[in-house]
């Protein structure tokens, strides 16, 4: 211990080195998420055994919950709503997704497209294409069977509890497609030629190999479809209110109503929360069963399996879904966005822009809820990139301890239903002092909540495609970490980042769930005007502000494809 | 005084001791390869000394002045070190020039002279042409040279590489461990060097560390190692050789199929079990009775196999059980069955524990 060779080596070991600027950034962050995430979790229990008012300890809230037969019946229309579209989406998604991923089906491109353009149409919009579809005697299918058999009404009423089935099953079965798809696109084609030379045909080949083996994914696929059916808000609301039941999401939005009992309605999202919480433990533990080790996506090639002229069987199916999904939907919406009447059809006499300059031009706040749609939406995608960047890296280079927890408060919202993570948002951020209730802020901080699982997915996925040693060498060179996160890390994630931000921005211009308890008068988004123009029965207005919503979804897609590849929003990481 | 001083270092993972006891001096100048099995604790060393990770126990010194402790490490960017790592980890966002230069840019070097030495650096690792180029349009050998260049350019105070030839093919491998020895002699960088090829290290280095285990099983120049192992392990790690285990008996030691007189074979002393390591090119082969200074034991071919630059012969003492290895010149044939003349010099047998 002589000499001393330049000012860059203290003697000693400096303690303080382990502290550089960059904790105050990881504290921060970590601060944000337990704004996010614990609070309005920690609230909505503690509010459920809140009196109204005094805020003394009750259960009477939960007696209120639960005292009445038709606030049961609403539960269980619930389960049975989401067993019934989970077991139907199902149906629509597991032959499109074979067909698709394994065989030589014609237009197998074409149909991945029309899976991708039933995904990105929300569930509210397809509920409304589907009431002029089937709605009694007025709805076009139930007037084109009149009129090819004379009858004096038609069979289909959406306004009943199978209705509501469909129409969920028709815009939720994209999950089960993603999750089949993916599991099916690595079944190696040698597991499926050892059976062929054992004397299995492709059918038999496909029954006891290929379908087994894509099982797990294709259960997770039912779970989540299950999951995302009962915390639905749009479609029950619009179709079941008219039909005289309740499901969970439409008891909790009377509980919301006036006056506001936010008290019992956080006593009454309780089950919600717990058969959430249950099924997606459930999905995890099936999808990451060890022993299906092929799905690992190594070895072997994949070839597509011939299918003779069954094959036209199987895209004449996948076509059946898509006229159900898009092009009878779409092109009534087009009708009725353009018709001055939509009852009075394709006639040249009832075409008119009228509708897109009202609800462009002329309307008190469309264009704005529109505007308030995508700002709202662009911070929350911004802010949910940046926390879960930050939360990802945390994790992945481990540099606090019990760094595991972080990552799962970021995927925790998963497992919340939009509606319940809204309610626990009012109890915690809309009481005074904070009194965020009707405020941009609080939508922007629920969506960003909603979507923090999106963003930490992505982020974690890409860092862990990125070898430590990129920023160890900017280190070793005499770089601090924060010019490693800034000169290396940053750059080499922009493009995977571009495509988390477009994930998480495209379904929180469309959000709804969370939106309708959190918006005021001046904070409405586009989604909640859609809801209303439903509620007052304008569909000509509100299927040119659906279609407006739409197209300018389009350019977005555009830029995700060319960043991303695409398949960007069809991967098992959007969901 | 030395350069670099590792003193009782040791790092635990949970019960896992990855590496135990690790002391080693390095002079200045000097270029030593860590050497061993995967799993053995050299990455590990080599990370402490980079500072990435702190030492369980021990101090790791430069210049006399500590630099880990397990209370505490100055921390990589801190050292003047730099390393190559077996990614290379080239920074893809970056082309070849603004990667190597990135070390000159961090210590604050004006745009002209970060210029000249770029430039300079480049020249010598013949990649002057390819400056401009991104990392994905370079082979595996390019980006090797533009991490060699990148950690060199600004004169580390000891250079660290973490297995920097694993990835490339073999060809290319041999023509950049010559590659890294001409830098090492141009330069005169204190370099320690890790790896499990043993080819790699005898060329590169003026020391190397045989590892096993997490411990240090020998630290030798390369002839001294692979001339006199001092374990078991190192004789078997470093080369191919043959193990002969021996019994004293009066004033012989008793081999398989043959005996020595004691006094000829090294430290033929203890009541147990003696063992020996002989390499296969120290043993002649011949169809007559050998006349020179030797042992000559009689022998069966049982086995043989053509490896172009040399016949490797099994060949089985007569009254023994265990055939031993023997490396022949290309030229010199015998079919399997027949019967030969082994000449061992009983000097070659090196005793290993």
């Amino acid at each position: 211990m002589t000499a001393s060779t330049g000012e860059a080596m203290p003697a000693g070991i400096p303690r303080a080195s382990r502290w550089d600027m960059t904790w105050l950034l990881w504290i921060a962050i970590i601060a944000i998420l337990l704004i996010l995430v614990v609070s309005p979790f920690v609230y909505l229990v503690i509010t459920s055994f809140q009196a109204e008012r005094t805020g003394d300890f009750t259960l009477s809230n939960y007696a209120t919950a639960y005292g009445r037969a038709r606030y049961i019946d609403a539960l269980f229309n619930s389960l049975q709503l989401g067993a019934g579209a989970a077991l139907l989406a199902g149906a629509f998604a597991i032959p499109l997704a074979w067909g698709v991923a394994r065989t030589d089906m014609p237009g197998r491109g074409f149909t991945r497209m029309l899976v991708l353009a039933t995904f990105i149409t929300p569930p509210y919009t397809g509920a409304v294409a589907w009431i002029l579809l089937a709605g009694p005697n007025a709805g076009w299918l139930n007037r084109f069977f009149m009129f090819v058999t004379g009858a004096e009404a038609g069979p289909f009423n959406i306004y009943s509890f199978t209705g509501l089935v469909v129409v969920i099953a028709l815009y939720s079965f994209p999950y089960i497609f993603i999750f089949t798809t993916a599991a099916l696109e690595l079944v190696s084609s040698e597991m499926e030629d050892a059976a062929n030379i054992l004397g299995a045909g492709t059918w038999r080949t496909m029954r006891r190999v290929t379908l087994p083996l894509a099982l797990p994914a294709i259960l997770g696929g039912l779970i989540i479809c299950f999951l995302e059916a009962i915390a639905l808000f749009a479609s029950p609301a619009m179709i079941a209110i008219p039909a005289r039941f309740n499901v969970v999401t439409t008891q909790l939005y009377q509980f919301f109503g006036n006056p506001v009992r936010v008290e019992v309605a956080a006593a009454y999202a309780m089950p919600l929360l717990g058969v959430t919480v249950l099924l997606i433990l459930a999905q995890r533990l099936i999808t990451s069963r060890k022993g299906f080790a092929t799905l690992t996506g190594k070895g072997g090639e994949r070839r597509p399996i011939r299918l003779g002229p069954w094959r036209w069987a199987i895209f004449g199916y996948a076509m059946f879904v898509a006229t159900l999904s898009v092009f009878l939907p779409y092109i009534f919406l087009v009708q009725s966005s353009f018709a001055k009447a939509w009852g009075r059809g394709f006639s040249l006499d009832n075409i008119t822009l009228r509708n897109f300059n009202f609800v462009l031009f002329e309307h008190a706040t469309a264009a704005q809820s529109v505007i308030n749609s995508f700002l709202y939406a662009g911070a929350a995608a911004t802010a949910a990139v940046l926390i879960t960047l930050g939360i990802a890296y945390i994790v992945t280079r481990r540099l606090v301890p019990f760094a595991e927890v972080l990552g799962f408060l970021c995927v925790a919202p998963f497992v919340i239903p939009g509606v319940v993570l809204a309610i626990g948002f009012y109890a915690a951020y809309a009481p005074p002092p904070l009194s965020l209730y009707g405020t941009a802020l609080i939508l922007i901080l629920a969506f960003t909540t909603r979507f923090l699982p999106i963003g930490y997915v992505n982020a974690s996925a890409a860092l862990r495609s990125l070898n430590p040693e990129m920023e160890e060498a900017v280190r070793v060179l005499g770089g601090s970490r924060l010019m490693a996160l800034r000169r290396v890390v940053a750059p080499l994630l922009k493009r995977s980042l571009l495509g988390a931000w477009l994930l998480i921005f495209i379904p929180a211009t469309r959000e709804l769930s969370s939106a309708i308890f959190l918006y005021g008068p001046n904070t409405k988004v586009a989604s909640v005007m859609i809801f209303d123009m439903s509620e007052e029965g304008n569909f000509e207005y509100l299927s040119a502000l659906a279609l407006i919503l739409q197209l300018l979804t389009l350019p977005l897609l555009y830029l995700g494809q060319r960043a991303l590849g695409r398949d960007f929003m069809l991967r098992r990481t959007a969901t | 005084m030395s350069k670099l001083v590792l003193k009782n270092v040791s790092r635990r993972y949970g019960a896992f001791e990855a590496v135990a006891d690790f002391s080693l001096e390095l002079q200045k100048g000097e270029f030593v390869s860590l050497l061993g099995p995967s799993g053995c604790g050299k990455t590990t060393t080599l990370r402490m000394i980079a500072g990435f990770a702190p030492p369980s126990t021990g101090t790791i010194e430069m210049d006399g002045q500590q630099i880990s402790a397990p209370s505490g490490v100055v921390p990589p960017e801190r050292r003047r070190m730099s390393m190559i790592f077996q990614s290379y980890a080239i920074w893809p966002n970056m082309t070849v020039g603004e990667n190597v230069g990135f070390g000159l840019q961090v210590r604050k070097m004006s745009r002209a002279e970060i210029d000249r030495r770029v430039d300079a650096i480049l020249d010598v690792v013949q990649m002057r042409n390819l400056k401009n180029r991104y990392p994905s349009e370079l082979s595996g050998g390019q980006q090797q040279r533009v991490a060699l260049a990148r950690a060199i350019v600004v004169e580390p105070e000891v250079l660290l590489l973490d297995e920097p030839l694993s990835n490339l093919d073999a060809n290319l491998r041999e023509e950049m461990r010559f590659e890294i020895r001409r830098l090492h002699d141009e330069f005169k960088i204190t370099t320690v060097y890790v790896t499990h090829d043993q080819s790699e290290a005898m060329v590169t280095s003026d020391r190397i560390v045989v590892m096993n285990k997490g411990r240090i099983e020998q630290v030798d120049a390369p002839h001294i190692l692979y001339g006199r192992p001092k374990s078991r392990f190192v004789a078997g790690f470093i080369g191919r050789t043959n193990f002969l285990e021996g019994a004293r008996q009066g004033s012989d030691v008793r081999f398989d199929g043959f005996t020595a007189p004691a006094t000829a074979v090294e430290r033929a002393d203890g009541a147990g079990p003696l063992l020996y390591s002989l390499r296969p090119q120290a043993v002649g082969l011949s169809a007559q009775k050998p006349t020179g200074p030797g042992l000559a034991v009689e022998a069966e071919i049982t086995d043989r196999a053509y490896l172009g630059e040399y016949w490797d012969y099994q060949a089985r003492p007569l009254g023994g059980v265990k055939a031993i290895r023997v490396s022949t010149s290309p030229t010199l044939v015998f079919e399997v069955g027949s019967h030969v003349w082994l000449e061992i010099d009983p000097a070659a047998m090196v005793r290993v524990e």
